[in-house]
């Protein structure tokens, strides 16, 4: 019965690691950037997460696929992951809701994936070297021309010719190519809406919207593409508006028309609200600089410290890049480090630090209606400890009055951080 | 913000001795947080019956008092040490029961004593079932359809609308006590009626039946700041209907998706909140319909519990000591995590593993209860595996058991046609032997669906039970078992011992799988249980083995000293060897870098903070030799300790040390010399030391012989056996005749054999002996007598489960000293080196010797805590090759010994406690409680007082409810007895007691001028006039004291009717005569007045200054 199970599959990083599995998904080849995810439920959301693009994904949570594919978890139209590697997929799937396995799905939508490997050692590989670039290969695309497998070291060369991540831009690669529009929901169905938002899809999850339209919010989605003409154009002249940049892949340095944009929604004065890349263009915007993490946070058990109410909560993370913005202190943001004395936007707190290891996890502006975290209060995967964020949203569009800060939480006096990157 | 300073001591109580429900988890996280309150600085004031626990040694607190768990007593040591605080939350459903009584008695407000950890509206929210209803539905979560009855009338009416069947729960039991699935009417009487009786308010709750449900738990925590964390998800492999401390479990859960899995999480956070508990951990389990995804809430503990104990053994995220961080204020994000040391503890930990716990059952020690598996906990232990998958945990959990039958196995064909349709009908009732009954169904061609349908075990289970079966296939399929087939058996959890016997390699085939797969390089590698799935580097080495491919276990410069624990509790195998096994790691610990080994997530040695590095693995040759070769390329190795574990770690001995193991202590060679009965026999020989004349027997001619050589009644045994399993008093040849025809039946069944492998002992019977134990010490050279405690019921009872006194009470110091050269003879003649225990027995002047063991003992912990020397401690120095001599001139050990204890010495009671109310026959009565030769007991309790009567009179009140001063006593006793009953019946009437007697008895009492009056036997029925008969008083709770001795061999019925009403009742029952004398001088010392409470460190302060002016004098 050895030969029942699925053919041999190999992951190679670009530093020669290599590990030998089983094929899982569909066959072929896939290149991308290698990164862990330490969240135990909640695959269908993580495959179908944008931000995941070009990405390949390592499952720590041994189990994977046990309950199916079903058709209301996915966050987009499509898995983004590039790669997929897991330590023991299910051979059987048990939940009420699902409708096919997992391996057909992978199959179904071209995903090449590896399985009984030692996740917990590429884990912890990636955790002392940082992220890195690697391959899977399997079915024909392992063998040579007379059908003897690859010699390693030929695939170690391919994996190091695919493009690094850092300096990417993927958003619009991943971006709605159409505006759309979701509704108020649920006891808002057919209601006015309390607030119109135009969210700008730099990789956006389907759940960001649906949070916002369970509060009664009309959520535009737009383009990567818009202009802030788009922008305007999509908000009501009378009424809560807000604006609103999503969660996305890439290097959010290279992400200069979104930065743009933001700088002109800030100089409009609109209340405005970002999640993850959103977090991290506010901070660009703002003058900050961003960097890449050694291997990133990707889990949806992280501790997370809102300074605005001292509570702790348990969030979802995933992100490769950072902000880099002074972490005790309230700051003025910089702006422009050439023209030192332009303090437009006021004052900044990291209202959000991430409490495993001091990490910006989200921005306050102190003077301008503009806040952003870096994690997932939509929360899907994950715990919904942080819908809060939406509320605030909601309240910052309805009175347009920064949020509020208690004396105190921060170190005194203020410094101005310079910019960095 | 940092801890409250205005809490400067703190009273914690633990839980009492172990019983079914409530075992060593409490004394793991009472230990933990005795641990955590003293590192905070403050005075820690503990109190605990249960001398057999770690958290009872006094330097885990300022004053320890090993006293009875009663309001009485607690308001006396409240008033005596005036604590700030009471902890009620780590000592289980005992403490929490206790603080609420001493709540509602007003001790809290007049002492001035704040509830840390919980407060009384949250338990009574958490705990009372109707306001638990509103809390869930509050909180946006459903409960069961259910009504709350107060009589059994009520219960019948509100049947018509929920409808059979239904479960009945007691309001405020323990461990599902008294709770139930009533089918019929009958049932619902039944199960009502006991349910009523066992719940404190007289109140159960009736609900719909959510039957074959998924099931789940949560572990939360919550700080002050409103921070709350979800530590774990439980699933149960066993669907509702099983009580989760019986169940198959798995962590994480299995088979929910996101969505699912936070809505439970939603759900518990409210219900966390909503009910109120402010400061530490609670657990609340879930049942999901399996169709369409309804969830319903079943219950919530607002305290640490045995989930929690596992929960914390599973993540590495220690509950019970962060809660006791979080009852004196601090909050999550102030608490480092322990194992990252870099990230705080408010977060939820991550698993990349899979854990399962397989609970551990004990019927074979109550053949007439009934089996089923219930709402009410019925198990006595449990073993935890981890592994890199499913199938690798749960086989090695299933080995872990160390049980015959409980392992998958592929033996002989599969079932088949109408044996399977059978099979498949026997897996719907569940017992401890469903999971191996469905994976033979699975390997018989039953598909998922059908076994799904009989059982309700998620079709996901399933697979991976077909999985191992699959996997078992190709191994005995493979021409020859390449690295590939091996490979995949190992990565699914099969045992080398599993692997051979598939290939048919006879009985060295294990051994040759092993060569085969180290020649082939499969070898486990040892991950870190790390809370975070490898995201930060862990500094705690937690391992668990795996077949993959890197290893985690760190270079080391120190010498290890590896120490084997005793894998799950059992009957006779309890948390006494934990104890053992913890001392000798903390003493070793100075010296040497310690490695623990052990399955059991209750105990204290399985804590990661215990021992230098733990592995968290089976107890079994193989797992155990991995293990020792690891930590071989890890660094030099001393050796391995394998004698305080108790039988399992002993039995490993002579393999390990063949195999070329260094076995510390006493070799495997003289181990085997006190268990072989010949070689035993010359050692007794040789020293002149008398032994009951005895035989041995393989079948049932040689042992018909050897009794009518030795003269009945014999003590029938199987050799190597602990807790005297399958032990038996004989009293004549038809008797023998069942009992070698049942061995060698059950020999058959297992091996195929028509001979027993080892061989029956038999020993002449001693009547009417004293029984002595003692535990000592010896290095070679010198013997060091460690206590010698008097059995207060004669030779024939279990000693484990024998009251017993120390220092004895009736002899006399020529006698003291005849036990102490003996034990010295036996213990050169053994060869021990180490700890060593001997049963004798004293009959008419001669001491004759019943048994000897060369390894730690039960009765260890209760000689350490009534001597306040540290046996377990002093037995591993010994074990690594330290004097006696060298510790008593360090101070280790004093200069005096056990025996030659001054008079003015306090004296210690162990009173045992019995699990009888447990187990339930088929019908529903009560099993049968008198006491034998096998050991029935799950735990103990010590009195510990100035006079026997008085220690006595304690160890009633925390064994059980206590002795009672007036009201009615009956007596029915064997014509044997009867003579010897006269005189402390005659002082019972004296003290006021009314005493019952049935004819025959009576008129024994009356003639001796004791008023008796006559009630009619069981047998005899109600009268004309409706005349109760005296099991109808006992049921109707009219009598207070029971005093029955079984009569023999003849009609038993009516003392077995007896005895299970009174059990069943609750009332204190007496079967020997010598246990009624000491009964009586226990109602005596009690009604001379109220108990005075005393802390061991007190008496071992009196002690030191009884010593210093017996010096002077």
């Amino acid at each position: 019965m050895t030969g029942t199970q699925p053919a041999p599959a190999v992951l190679v990083l670009e530093d020669g690691t290599a590990a030998r599995g089983r094929a899982y998904g569909a066959r072929g080849t896939t290149l991308g950037e290698i990164v862990f995810s330490t969240g135990m439920t909640g695959y269908q959301e993580t495959l179908t997460d944008p931000s995941y693009h070009r990405q390949i994904v390592v499952m720590t949570a041994p189990h994977i696929g046990n309950t199916g594919v079903n058709d209301e978890d996915p966050e987009s139209g499509k898995i983004w992951v590039s790669g997929w590697v897991v330590r023991d997929p299910a051979r059987r799937v048990s939940s009420w809701r699902s409708s096919r396995t997992l391996d057909e799905e992978l199959a179904a939508q071209g995903v090449v994936g590896i399985s009984d490997v030692d996740t917990r050692f590429l884990t912890r590989h990636l955790r002392e070297l940082g992220v890195m670039r690697a391959g899977i290969f399997s079915g024909d695309d392992l063998l040579d021309a007379s059908g003897r497998e690859l010699p390693v070291a030929d695939l170690v060369e391919r994996v190091r010719q695919a493009p690094l991540m850092a300096g990417a831009d993927l958003a619009r690669e991943v971006s709605t190519t159409t505006a759309y529009t979701v509704e108020p929901q649920g006891e808002w169905a057919g209601k006015e809406p309390v607030a119109t938002v135009v969210a700008v899809d730099l990789g956006i999850k389907a759940m960001t919207p649906a949070r916002l339209a369970e509060r009664g919010v009309r959520v535009h989605v737009l383009p990567q593409s818009s202009t802030f003409e788009d922008v305007v154009a999509a908000l009501p002249a009378e009424g809560a508006v807000g604006v609103f940049f999503s969660n996305g892949p890439g290097d959010p340095a290279a992400a200069t028309h979104e930065v743009e944009l933001l700088r002109r929604v800030l100089d409009a004065g609109i209340p405005f609200f970002g999640i993850c890349f959103g977090n991290q263009l506010l901070g660009r915007a703002l003058g900050y600089g961003t960097y890449k993490l050694g291997y990133g946070h990707r889990g949806i058990n992280q501790p997370v410290l809102d300074r605005t109410t001292g509570k702790v909560e348990v969030t979802a993370h995933n992100h490769g890049f950072a902000v880099d913005a002074p972490v005790d202190a309230v700051s003025t943001a910089p702006y422009d480090a050439e023209r030192t004395d332009d303090v437009r936007y006021g004052r900044v707190v990291v209202a959000h630090v991430g409490l495993n290891d001091q990490v910006v996890e989200g921005l306050t502006c102190l003077d301008i209606p503009a806040f952003s975290v870096q994690y997932h209060p939509e929360a899907a995967a994950g715990p919904h400890d942080s819908a809060y964020l939406f509320d605030r949203f909601v309240e910052l569009m309805s009175t347009r009055t920064p949020v509020r800060v208690p004396a105190g939480a921060f170190t005194e006096p203020a410094v101005t951080a310079s910019k960095e990157n | 913000m940092p801890r409250r300073t205005d809490i400067r001591s703190v009273l914690v109580i633990g839980s009492g001795p172990i019983v079914i429900g409530q075992a060593a988890e409490f004394d793991y996280s009472g230990t933990q947080a005795c641990r955590v309150l003293k590192e905070e600085g403050l005075r820690v004031v503990l109190v605990n019956s249960n001398p057999a626990t770690i958290m009872t040694d006094p330097e885990f607190a300022d004053a320890t008092y090993v006293e009875p768990i009663t309001t009485e007593v607690l308001t006396s040591i409240i008033a005596k040490e005036r604590p700030d605080a009471l902890l009620p939350t780590l000592g289980g459903q005992t403490a929490l029961n206790a603080a609420i009584a001493l709540d509602e008695a007003g001790v809290l407000e007049k002492y001035d004593v704040e509830l840390i950890g919980a407060n009384i509206p949250a338990i009574q929210k958490g705990e009372d079932r109707q306001r638990f209803k509103d809390v869930v539905e509050k909180c946006g979560g459903e409960s069961a359809r259910s009504v709350i009855v107060h009589t059994v009338e009520e219960a019948v009416a509100a049947a018509e609308d929920l409808g059979y069947p239904m479960v009945v729960r007691p309001s405020f039991t323990m461990g599902g006590l008294g709770s139930g699935f009533a089918y019929d009417e009958t049932d619902l009487r039944r199960i009502v009626g006991q349910g009523l009786h066992y719940s404190p308010t007289t109140e159960v709750l009736l609900e719909e039946s959510i039957l074959g449900w998924k099931e789940y738990e949560l572990e939360l925590m919550r700080d002050k700041n409103d921070n709350v964390v979800v530590v774990c998800s439980i699933e149960n492999v066993d669907p509702v209907g099983v009580h989760t401390g019986d169940s198959v479990t798995v962590a994480p859960a299995m088979t929910l998706t996101d969505r699912e899995y936070q809505k439970l999480r939603d759900i518990g956070i409210a219900v966390i909140r909503e009910v109120g508990v402010d400061t530490g951990g609670c657990n609340i389990q879930f049942a999901v319909n399996p169709d369409t995804g309804r969830i319903i809430v079943i219950e919530m503990n607002p305290r640490v519990s045995r989930s929690s104990a596992l929960a914390s053994k599973a993540t590495g995220f220690p509950i019970a000591k962060i809660a006791a961080k979080l009852a004196v204020g601090y909050t999550l994000d102030e608490i480092p995590n322990d194992i990252t040391q870099v990230t705080p503890a408010s977060f939820e930990p991550t698993l990349d593993y899979v854990v399962v716990k397989v609970p551990r059952f004990a019927f074979e020690k109550f053949p007439a209860a009934d089996d089923t598996l219930t709402t009410t906990m019925k198990s006595v232990g449990e073993a935890m595996a981890l592994g890199r998958n499913f199938t690798e945990a749960l086989g090695k959990a299933l080995r872990s058991i160390d049980k015959a039958g409980v392992q998958f196995h592929w033996d002989g064909q599969p079932v088949a046609g109408a044996e399977l349709d059978e099979l498949l009908e026997t897996i719907r009732r569940p017992t401890e032997k469903r999971m191996v009954g469905v994976q033979q169904a699975l390997r018989a061609g039953a598909t998922i669906e059908q076994v799904f349908e009989a059982t309700g075990i998620d079709p996901w289970f399933l697979d991976q039970i077909q999985l191992m079966n699959e996997v078992a296939a190709e191994v005995a399929d493979a021409g020859t078992l390449t690295e590939d087939v091996l490979r995949r058996a190992k990565r699914h959890g099969l045992s080398d011992a599993q692997v051979a016997r598939l290939r048919g390699m006879g009985p060295t085939g294990e051994q040759s799988v092993r060569e085969i797969r180290h020649a082939l390089g499969i070898r486990p590698v040892f991950k870190t249980v790390d809370t975070c799935a490898a995201e930060f580097a862990a500094k705690t080495p937690y391992h668990y083995s795996s077949y993959d491919s890197e290893t985690e276990v760190a270079p080391r410069e120190r010498e290890a000293v590896i120490i084997l624990g005793s894998g799950p509790n059992r009957i006779g195998q309890g948390i006494e060897f934990d104890y053992s096994c913890v001392h000798a790691t903390l003493t070793l610990a100075e010296k040497y870098e310690t490695v623990m080994v052990n399955c059991n997530p209750e105990t204290v040695s399985t804590d990661y903070d215990t021992s230098d590095r733990l592995y968290f693995e089976p107890l079994t040759f193989e797992d155990v030799l991995e293990v020792y070769q690891a930590e071989l390329a890890a660094g030099p190795v001393k050796g391995i300790i394998v004698q305080l574990g108790g039988q399992t770690p002993l039995s490993l001995a002579k393999r390990l040390q063949e195999a070329g193991l260094p076995v510390l202590g006493t070799s495997p060679d003289a181990i085997d010399a006190a268990e072989d009965r010949g070689l035993f026999g010359e050692v007794l020989v040789e020293a002149g030391l008398p032994a009951p004349a005895f035989g041995t027997a393989r079948s049932l001619g040689q042992a018909v012989d050897v009794a009518d050589r030795i003269g009945y009644p014999v003590l029938v045994r199987p050799s190597y056996v602990l807790g005297g399993r399958g032990m038996e008093i004989v009293y004549d040849r038809e008797q023998l005749t069942t009992y070698v025809e049942r061995a060698l039946a059950d020999a058959a069944a297992s091996s195929g054999s028509t001979t027993l492998a080892a061989p029956l002992l038999i020993d002449r019977f001693l009547d009417d002996a004293i029984e002595i134990d003692v535990d000592a010490l010896y290095d070679g050279q010198d013997l060091f007598l460690g206590g010698v405690m008097e059995h207060i019921e004669e030779a024939g009872i279990h000693s484990g489960d024998s009251a017993c006194v120390l220092p004895p009470v009736s002899l006399s110091e020529a006698e003291i000293e005849r036990i102490r050269r003996s034990t010295e003879a036996i213990a050169r003649g053994v060869g021990v080196r180490g700890l060593l225990n001997v049963q004798y027995a004293l009959v008419s002047d001669v001491l004759y010797v019943l048994e000897a063991n060369p390894r730690a003992s039960r009765t260890v912990p209760f000689v350490s805590k009534a001597t306040g020397v540290s046996l377990a401690k002093a037995a591993a120095r010994v074990m690594v090759g330290e004097s006696i001599a060298d510790l008593r001139a360090e101070g280790v050990l004093p200069e005096h010994d056990g025996g030659t204890i001054d008079l003015g010495a306090p004296l210690a009671v162990k009173e045992a406690v019995l699990p009888f109310k447990r187990f339930r026959t088929a019908d529903g009565h009560v099993v049968d409680t008198v006491l034998g030769p096998e050991m029935r007991s799950t735990g103990e309790v010590m009195g510990f007082d100035a006079d026997f009567p008085r220690a006595f009179a304690k160890s009633q009140a925390a064994a059980f409810g206590g002795l009672p001063t007036s009201g009615r006593v009956f007596v029915s006793v064997a014509d044997r007895d009867k003579r010897s009953v006269v005189f402390p019946v005659k002082r019972l009437a004296d003290l006021g007691f009314e005493i019952l007697a049935t004819a025959g008895t009576a008129q024994v009492f009356v003639r001796n001028g004791i008023p008796a009056t006559v009630v009619r036997k069981f047998s005899q029925g109600r009268g004309a006039d409706g005349e109760p008969t005296i099991v109808d008083l006992i049921t109707d709770g009219e009598v207070d004291l029971v005093v029955n001795s079984p009569s023999g061999q003849g009609a038993r019925a009516d003392g077995y009717e007896i005895r299970a009403a009174t059990t069943a009742a609750d009332k204190p029952i007496v079967t020997t005569v010598d246990q009624l004398a000491a009964a009586v001088q226990g109602i005596e010392a009690i009604l001379a007045g109220p108990f005075t409470v005393a802390s061991l460190q007190e008496h071992t302060e009196a002690t030191r200054a009884r010593l210093e002016a017996a010096a002077r004098a």
